[in-house]
């Protein structure tokens, strides 16, 4: 059965890995929903956090291909309840509509938003949440002159205690030469995040 | 008095010298052992090869033909030596002839640097003269792929280039390097090669309690069945797959990159698996209880349809790449690591056995496949001579000691079948792509990796045509290639499918061909065209003692069939051993 798989892959900062990585899934004409890349909290190493909908069977094959790129120090991947995951939202909305309608004001306070520009001509809105809530008030403020939205690519962190960062500082300080014991976790996954 | 530290750098600043990125590249391929590059030159790669001309006594340039040429002659030599291949090509049409090539080499696991000149590093993006962006052309066909702009970087990414081509799965390698940075001259402190990537493990680290499990399935196996592929020979595990093999008595089927892993008149060899493969080690896939599968991939023209593949066996699953384990086929045990290291581990642990019983079962198909097809393809009752004759004369005059590099199609699938084989990396063919023109400059490659031995070269009407150019190769370096044409005057696998699948039509499949014998006298090579059974061994007799390269075209039937067959969209115990038990 597909379900929502969010991949956590850390890489090197290289140039052509992006292509590399984003190929495995276009090869195989598997659709990524959200891509998000960015630098971790080691220097030197990425982050990328890449939505897809597919079988587990299927999520676990794509993760040993990408974990065989080099340049790819590791790949897991979660089930939505693993992780706690978060999009950011901005809503551009004409200022007089919220100045005129106070209940789009009440809307906007029940969904969250925040504002972060405030201009004569408009405001713009901010939501952190998940995608029904950030869908949610696209529905709402369309009726009311919604100018411009944007979203961002997901970003998760997992759930388990210990996390990802113990084990990249590893890798940081890993001597050349030395046996890294990887590759055997993608198949206990339940164990990967105790270790 | 000066201090011990400071003589050390004294000596150190003695050994940087300021040369050019070009220098460096010829410097750091000699450091890493290379001796032959497959190439052509071009504009973007001008200062490489006028760096190559001072050292041309140490580094010898085989001018090829065409890039494809070029790359595929480089597969060959690595896969006859062992050793890594490289190939210089220029920027632009020059790298992108390279693309089958590389295709091919990362689909079969061959170790290749491929360098390829590139336009200025300020004109990149800009359409220049022969720009083309090779990276990402090349990305999904490379093991790793790098652009160098500065000569800085050179030694460095040449040190990787080799480490990553080599190790691990073997695969090829790219590095595009501008034209700036072959000029540009550094202070450059000599070469150092490369043995760690943190982002890149060769080798996955062997679990122990896996080889336990193995061995415990195996010693209690009824029917136990060993499946090898090219994994063998890459690790150089061939006597460790020997030695498993005799202490366990389980019959060993190959793959068609494994074959010559075990020696193809070993008793416990029953043959080659796959579409065209033999007949007990399909059939009998499907009656094994333990599927032991060692350096191989489970290609579809291996297993079939999957879901009527090894339906009664549990699966050990030995290989180098964890990519593989349960990509095609559900493992019992997978067995990660380099088999030359598993091997020896799991046969500590198996006990000393015999499966006789089991092994006449492959005997018994073996008589079976004798009498329907290999003894009327040995011996036809008519005067039209068969591909697997001439593989057959060929093996008794070599002893099966000769390379033999085959091209696509029906011959050589025959090549496969019949070729007796002592020795691994003696039969060179393009297996997972199967790119037809491979045949004749991969067997210029290979007598380059293997000069003592005979190469021959054995291939269709079809593929010979694709590269014929590299005639001009053999006639200006004098490789000693044998290049052996069976002529059957169709694209005769595609045409055999065409009877088979098609209702006969046969639709483009008839293909003409030159007078080969008057092409190879232009090129300054000698041969002869023979269609009759009395010349055939004669022939391939002068074919080999010939001195130097020799083309021998041997007319065979034209209609002719490869048997046994897996057909298409079947399991492999569906195999096939005439057109009317489709
Ligand atoms: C580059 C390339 N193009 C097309 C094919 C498809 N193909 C596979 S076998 C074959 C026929 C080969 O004919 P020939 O070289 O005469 O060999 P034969 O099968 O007759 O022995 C073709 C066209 C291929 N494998 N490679």
């Amino acid at each position: 059965m597909k379900k929502e798989f969010t991949i956590t892959v850390y890489t090197e900062n290289q140039i052509g890995l992006l292509n590399r990585v984003a190929i495995i899934f276009s090869r195989r004409k598997i659709n990524i929903d959200s891509l998000n890349v960015s630098p971790s909290e080691i220097e030197g190493i990425h982050r990328f956090t890449i939505l897809i909908n597919e079988t587990e069977e299927v999520v676990r094959k794509l993760c040993r291909q990408i974990e065989k790129q080099i340049g790819v120090l590791k790949a897991y991947f979660n089930l939505d309840s693993e992780i706690i995951w978060q999009e950011l939202a901005l809503y551009k909305v004409p200022t007089e509509v919220i100045q005129e309608k106070a209940y789009v004001e009440r809307l906007l306070r029940e969904h969250g938003a925040s504002v972060v520009v405030l201009r004569k001509d408009y405001t713009v809105f901010e939501v952190v949440g998940q995608r029904q809530e950030t869908d949610k008030l696209v529905e709402v403020l369309q009726p009311y002159g919604l100018i411009e939205f944007v979203r961002s690519a997901r970003i998760a962190i997992i759930k388990d205690s210990k996390g990802f960062n113990q084990k990249l500082r590893e890798f940081e300080y890993r001597e050349p030469g030395e046996e890294v014991i990887e590759n055997e976790y993608l198949n206990q996954q339940k164990e990967v995040f105790t270790y | 008095m000066v201090s011990e530290e400071l003589k050390e750098v004294k000596k150190d600043t003695a050994l940087i010298e300021n040369i050019s990125g070009s220098e460096i590249v010829i410097r750091s391929l000699l450091a890493e052992g290379t001796n032959v590059v497959f190439g052509y030159p071009g504009g973007a790669i001008m200062p490489i090869y006028d760096a190559l001309y001072d050292y041309q006594d140490q580094l010898e340039h085989i001018l090829v033909r065409h890039e494809q040429g070029g790359i595929h002659a480089a597969q060959g030599f690595a896969r006859a030596s062992s050793k890594t291949g490289v190939v210089f090509a220029t920027s632009g049409p020059g790298a992108t002839n390279l693309v089958t090539g590389l295709a091919d080499a990362m689909i079969d696991s061959t170790p290749l640097v491929c360098i390829t000149g590139q336009v200025f590093a300020h004109l990149l993006g800009t359409d220049a003269f022969q720009e083309t962006d090779v990276l990402n052309i090349t990305t999904p066909v490379t093991k790793w792929n790098y652009q160098v702009t500065d000569a800085s970087e050179i030694a460095d990414a040449i040190a990787k280039g080799f480490y990553i081509a080599s190790t691990g799965r073997p695969g090829p390698v790219l590095i595009d390097i501008t034209k700036n940075a072959q000029l540009q001259k550094i202070d450059f402190e000599g070469y150092q090669p490369c043995n760690h990537i943190r982002s890149y493990k060769p080798k996955p680290t062997i679990r122990h309690e896996y080889i336990t499990k193995a061995a415990e399935i195996i010693n209690q196996a009824k029917k136990p069945f060993i499946v090898f592929g090219q994994g063998v020979v890459l690790g150089n595990a061939e006597k460790h797959l020997e030695h498993f093999v005799n202490k366990t008595g389980i019959p060993a089927a190959w793959t068609i990159l494994g074959a010559g892993a075990l020696a193809t008149d070993h008793p416990l060899n029953v043959g080659m698996v796959g579409m065209h493969g033999n007949y007990g080690p399909n059939l009998l896939t499907n009656e094994c209880d333990v599927l032991i599968a060692i350096g191989m991939r489970f290609d579809d023209r291996v297993t079939g349809r999957l879901d009527k593949y090894a339906t009664n066996a549990r699966i050990i699953h030995l290989d180098i790449d964890p990519a593989e384990i349960d990509k095609n086929v559900q493992t019992t045990v997978p067995v990660w690591g380099d088999c030359a290291e598993t091997l020896p581990l799991l046969s500590r642990l198996v006990k000393e056995n015999s499966h006789n019983d089991w092994l006449k079962r492959f005997y018994d198909c073996t008589k079976q496949e004798i009498e329907k097809v290999i003894k009327p393809e040995m011996h036809p009752e008519n005067d039209v001579l068969t591909m697997a004759e001439v593989i057959n004369i060929l093996n008794e005059l070599t002893n099966g000691d000769a390379v033999i590099v085959s091209d696509v199609g029906q011959h050589q699938m025959v090549a496969c079948r019949y070729a007796k084989l002592n020795t691994s990396r003696c039969n060179i063919t393009s297996g997972g792509l199967g790119t037809m023109g491979f045949g004749l400059p991969a067997a210029i490659g290979a007598k380059y990796g293997a000069p003592d031995k005979h190469v021959v070269a054995v291939i269709g009407d079809g593929g010979i045509q694709m590269t014929i150019q590299e005639f001009g190769t053999i006639m200006q370096f004098g490789a000693a290639v044998k290049i052996l044409i069976l002529n059957n005057q169709f694209l005769g696998m595609v045409r055999q499918w065409q009877q088979l699948f098609h209702d006969k039509r046969y639709s483009f499949v008839n293909i003409t061909s030159p007078d080969y014998v008057t092409v190879a006298k232009g090129y300054g090579i000698e041969g002869r065209s023979i269609s009759q059974r009395e010349q055939l061994k004669e022939s391939l007799q002068t074919m080999l003692n010939h001195d130097g390269a020799y083309l021998l075209e041997v007319m065979v039937g034209k209609e002719n069939n490869v048997f046994p067959m897996v057909p298409q969209g079947r399991g492999v115990s569906e195999i096939v051993l005439a057109a009317n038990e489709i």
